[in-house]
């Protein structure tokens, strides 16, 4: 499934995986460092490293399936 | 010079174990003069009956030396013996009555549809969220925060190693997606931020002995069995799912304890250097878990769908096994005893002034 330029894919009851070159700024403006090739933003809402995703979304029982079957 | 050329010599340094662990009975007895003197085939007549094959002290360290010689090999003993037939037999021997307790503890409940696999490794982890992570973050010392480390050591010190070793099993869109994430696991092309590295950080920063095996002597059984587990389901092809379906719910369990332990050596005063590791878990596993519960195991048995059963045999033998894991550490720390075995290892500042250790 190789693409041009950057994918941001759902991925069912969890974030949006982006692959691809970004620039993450947080609420404030601020750039946070990503070295990692994909980086996992935060669907759910109850991520404390906002944008990024930190796995809340799992003990939450974050659901999103329909919206998100490849 | 980068960070990572500056570290490169210190990681490679503390790579190797320096010294083999003392047995801890027959089987591991007759292991070690086995390897270290070439006399592997007296290994056939050495008896094996352990009382609990998932946590013997004996067996698991005998079976975890065994393992050994396929990862960093052993001190004293000829990289020949990786493919003696008389040790390897011997671990076969050891690895059944592994895997048939393990069939017993874990039972085999019908498959689910292929489909439902991802969804099901998710609610698996949601159900494995128990109070040790909890207990580390808030009430732990660092005396026990020490000897989380130990333990863990046995397999962050070689983290993502065990599973690497299913790749060459597997093919096509699932493989590709292990290769994603192993390839972070392992710095993404930058040795100082290889997870294996950064546990030896923490390490360090809690004034513990970085070096690959240094511990080896103090961890008991019941932690070297979690080990072991990834090494029987890495090396075998007929596990390669297993294998799967335990990096799944390795990666599915990982983001919020990590934040947890974090937080809790922050509480401890701990600094950046030696937090790093666990923050670098939340973050690379919320990417890890998505891939491998969707791309890697979903994938897996889209394509090969008779291997269902397996890898949902995998996830659950590393619930049952961390779950006991969990609570066999715990149980002492809340009572301010040790969890390790004596042993002549000591850990700085930890129980063994008042503990039960000699």
């Amino acid at each position: 499934m190789s693409r041009e330029g950057t994918t941001i894919r759902a991925y069912p009851d969890g974030p949006f995986l982006v692959r691809g070159p970004v620039t993450v700024l947080d609420g404030d403006g601020n750039e946070g460092e990503v070295r990692r090739p994909v980086v996992a933003l935060c669907r759910c809402g109850r991520s404390r490293t906002q944008p990024l995703c930190d796995g809340v979304h799992g003990v939450a029982g974050f659901r999103c399936d329909a919206a998100s079957r490849p | 010079m980068s960070a990572a050329a500056a570290f490169a010599p210190a990681a490679h340094a503390v790579s190797r174990m320096r010294y083999l662990p003392r047995p801890r009975g027959d089987v591991s007895d007759a292991l070690l003069r086995g390897l270290s003197v070439g006399d592997a085939a007296g290994l056939a007549a050495t008896p094996v009956r352990p009382d609990d094959p998932l946590a013997d002290d004996d067996l698991h360290l005998a079976l975890f030396l065994a393992y050994e010689l396929h990862y960093r090999g052993l001190p004293g003993v000829d990289d020949e013996r990786e493919w003696d037939p008389d040790a390897l037999g011997f671990r076969r021997r050891l690895e059944r009555i592994v895997e048939d307790a393990l069939r017993d503890a874990v039972g085999r409940e019908p498959a689910p549809a292929p489909e439902e696999v991802p969804a099901l490794l998710r609610a698996l982890a949601r159900e494995a969220d128990g109070p040790f992570s909890r207990y580390l973050e808030r009430s732990a010392d660092l005396a026990a925060f020490r000897e989380f480390l130990v333990h863990r050591s046995a397999y962050h010190l070689k983290e993502a190693d065990p599973h690497s070793f299913a790749i060459p099993r597997l093919a096509g869109p699932p493989k590709a997606a292990f290769a994603e994430i192993q390839a972070d696991e392992y710095g993404g092309g930058d040795g100082a931020w290889m997870h294996s590295f950064l546990f030896a950080r923490a390490m360090a920063g809690l004034g513990l002995d970085p070096t690959y095996g240094a511990y080896l002597d103090r961890i008991p059984g019941h932690t070297l069995a979690t080990v072991n587990l990834m090494s029987l389901f890495g090396l075998h092809r007929r596990w390669r799912a297993a294998a799967v379906g335990h990096l799944a719910l390795f990666e599915l369990t990982s983001t919020t304890p990590n934040r947890r332990y974090g937080n809790g050596l922050r509480r401890l005063g701990l600094d950046a250097d030696t937090t790093r590791f666990f923050d670098e878990h939340v973050e690379a596993d919320a990417v890890h878990e998505a891939i491998a519960a969707n791309d890697l195991a979903g994938g897996l048995v889209r394509f090969e769908p008779a291997l269902t059963g397996d890898v949902v045999f995998g996830a659950r033998a590393l619930l049952l096994l961390d779950d006991r894991n969990a609570a066999r550490m715990m149980a002492p720390w809340t009572e301010g005893r040790s969890s390790l075995l004596p042993g002549t290892a000591p850990l700085p500042g930890a129980f063994e002034e008042r503990g039960r250790v000699a």
